[in-house]
């Protein structure tokens, strides 16, 4: 047995059989169960070492051979694998409550199966191949054949489709770049086109249009659940390529633009956000926000820059899981309605528990005191401060923006007549799974520490970056 | 020398197959100047890659064709409100081929200095193809001009990308790549078919 075939194709064989379960129950069950025994797996059984179980020995060989290339997981890649398929597990499991099972789960495990792909493959620059592949797979889980495709999908399809050759193209620049240092003309066209690359992948200023339009046309949980791992992995692909290549680690001028960018993405993700009227566009902006903390975490001090971009992956997966859950909760109650304000006021009270995520998830997001996110945005304010208190100035308006947000929707939602009686007409799978989600909430940000001992080892993933 | 002038041969092809596709408002004509087009990327492609390999280009660009064409055929032409914003017209469309192809011309030279060894006409072919796939994202917002717009670009950069990267599994990827496209074409095509029509 090998790491690839375990944590690879596995995910994506389970994908494709849970397309002929019949039942949803069934089908969360087996995508769940199988997350979160893959997620076990990779926390329990070491990688690469034999595994005595009485009379028998079991060894996960790390790696596999594809079409004379190969598939790596380490031992160093078990907790990224823990963190994925953990969070694929909340996922799966909370896809019943926010009624896309059928779409979810099959898919969700083959485009993880391919994510994980694309950390997995060497030489590492073919993922972005493998990343395109997990978005083609992305279209029909996001529009259903009974839905007309909006604008937001064409032109999700077009940007992560035109982002794949400028990433393609600069990976063989690069290595042009290594072998003679000195060439300023290609040294700076690589990284154009590596730019470039990434602004289409990860959907950076001013490329995220697709995002709140998206968020209008389709499922929030299934949206949620693309603008959490699609953003995740491309950031560690993105890490990868600041680890391989020296001279773009410790170039100033490139920290310094990702500092910028993801200053730029906060900032307006968070004004568009304070202005919102729309439940779904305010978490879209929320999230383009998230991208743009971690292109500042990625452009801090190298030294600091992986721990803090690794302490906002969990924090920012259980955020948009709670609010795509909750979203999609409310949107079931409006008829699949879009959600704007007007149409939303006074649901705290009927709906207590997704309002409750809503308001608790937005704030979060904006960095509020004893919330999961609270500790990531201190260490990243910190950071930036370190930096430019200028930058740290306008890290602190783009959290601003996103708190006006978060209370302009609390407003919304408990606006109401005195007399109306509070009632919970969530199910009680939607209770306990968004009082699960809430607690985890809670727990990161009153005990950070509790995911130290996976968030540290994150880091030796990558060989020199952070060290 | 032959050879040279055959893929001269195909990158003038790839022009006037261009051409074609941006001008022509029959999907029949568009999905035969799409399965036209891949044969001179084969043929540009098989300058750096061994026939059998390069075939794999032709082959699959065919079936996303046949993915698009075989969809299209079930489904009438949609009366989707296109966007105003940009002139419509035969001539501009014309206009902005032509405005591709000085592009092409003028930046061949310049890339073949930077990167020796690749050939002119393969990254001709391969900038002009890029170019008019690009003016196909932004001048046309209808699904199916979009997908053969991604196609072209897709087919320019990989004649350029063969140059330089050879690798099975590369090819093996692009090749997905590049039917899912066409697959996922022909699914938001029937999606945004009304279900009478269909049946």
């Amino acid at each position: 047995m090998s790491a690839p075939l375990l944590w690879i194709l596995i995910p994506i064989g389970i994908g494709a059989l849970t397309f002929f379960v019949a039942r949803d129950r069934l089908l969360i069950i087996t995508g769940g169960a199988a997350s979160l025994l893959l997620a076990g797996i990779a926390l329990i059984v070491p990688i690469d070492e034999a595994l005595r179980l009485g009379p028998f020995s079991l060894k996960i060989a790390s790696s596999a051979s594809l079409f004379g290339r190969s598939l790596v997981l380490n031992p160093t890649h078990a907790p990224f694998l823990v963190i994925v398929y953990g969070m694929c597990a909340l996922w799966f499991f909370g896809a019943e409550a926010a009624g896309v099972a059928r779409r979810l789960v099959p898919f969700g495990l083959i485009i993880t199966g391919l994510l994980v792909a694309s950390i997995a493959v060497q030489p590492f620059l073919f993922a972005a191949l493998l990343i395109e592949i997990a978005v083609l797979v992305a279209i029909p889980m996001i529009s259903p054949l009974n839905q007309t495709p909006g604008r937001g999908l064409v032109r999700f399809l077009i940007y992560q489709t035109l982002g794949m050759p400028f990433i393609l193209f600069a990976g063989w620049l690069l290595a042009g770049v290594e072998a003679s240092p000195g060439d300023l003309a290609l040294t700076i066209q690589s990284t154009v086109m590596l730019g470039l690359g990434f602004a289409f992948l990860l959907a950076v200023f001013p490329l995220y249009n697709w995002i709140p339009q998206v968020m209008d046309e389709s499922s929030p949980y299934i949206v949620g659940f693309l603008l959490w791992s699609l953003p995740t992995i491309a950031s560690i692909y993105g890490m990868g390529f600041l680890d391989r290549y020296a001279w773009l680690r410790t170039s100033a001028q490139l920290l310094a633009g990702l500092r910028a960018t993801g200053l730029l993405m906060v900032v307006t993700g968070g004004l568009w956000a304070a202005f919102q009227r729309h439940a779904g566009r305010l978490m879209a902006y929320t999230a383009v926000a998230e991208t743009g903390f971690i292109l500042i975490a990625l452009g801090l001090n190298p030294a600091t820059s992986t721990d803090i971009t690794f302490l906002l992956i969990p924090a920012r997966g259980l955020g948009i899981a709670i609010w795509s859950l909750s979203l999609s909760i409310l949107k079931i109650k409006n008829n699949d309605e879009p959600l704007r304000f007007t149409s939303m006021q006074g649901l705290a009270r009927s709906y207590p528990l997704a309002s409750a995520g809503l308001i608790l998830a937005s704030l979060s997001t904006a960095g509020f005191p004893l919330l999961a996110g609270f500790p990531p945005r201190i260490a990243l304010w910190e950071g930036l401060g370190q930096q430019s208190l200028g930058s740290a100035v306008w890290f602190l308006v783009g959290l601003l923006g996103l708190l006006i947000g978060a209370a302009r929707m609390l407003a919304v939602l408990v606006m109401n007549k005195e007399e109306t009686a509070w009632v919970s007409r969530e199910t009680w799978v939607q209770r306990g799974m968004l009082g699960v989600g809430l607690i985890g909430l809670f727990i990161l940000g009153l005990f950070p520490q509790a995911l130290r001992p996976i968030l540290e080892e994150l880091p030796l993933m990558f060989q020199r970056l952070g060290r | 020398m032959l050879a040279n002038i055959i893929s001269w041969i195909a990158v003038v092809l790839l022009l006037v197959i261009s051409t074609g596709l941006l001008l022509s408002r029959d999907w029949r004509w568009d999905i035969g100047f799409l399965a036209v087009q891949y044969i001179g990327v084969f043929w540009l492609v098989a300058q750096h890659w061994p026939p059998g390999m390069a075939a794999v280009k032709l082959v699959t660009g065919w079936m996303a064709a046949a993915a698009l064409g075989m969809t299209l055929s079930n489904t009438s032409v949609r009366k989707e409100r296109v966007e105003q914003f940009w002139p419509q017209g035969r001539a501009f469309r014309l206009f902005m081929v032509g405005a591709a192809a000085v592009l092409a011309a003028s930046a061949t030279p310049r890339i073949e200095t930077s990167v020796p060894g690749i050939g002119l006409p393969v990254i001709a072919g391969g900038v002009l193809l890029v170019g008019t796939g690009l003016l196909h994202l932004g001048t046309d917002s209808r699904l199916e001009r979009v997908i053969i717009g991604l196609l072209t670009i897709m087919a320019g950069f990989e004649i350029i990308y063969a140059a330089i990267e050879s690798s099975i599994l590369v090819a093996a990827l692009l090749s997905v790549v590049n039917l899912g496209l066409g697959l996922v074409g022909a699914y938001l095509l029937t999606a945004s078919t009304p279900e009478k029509e269909l049946e």
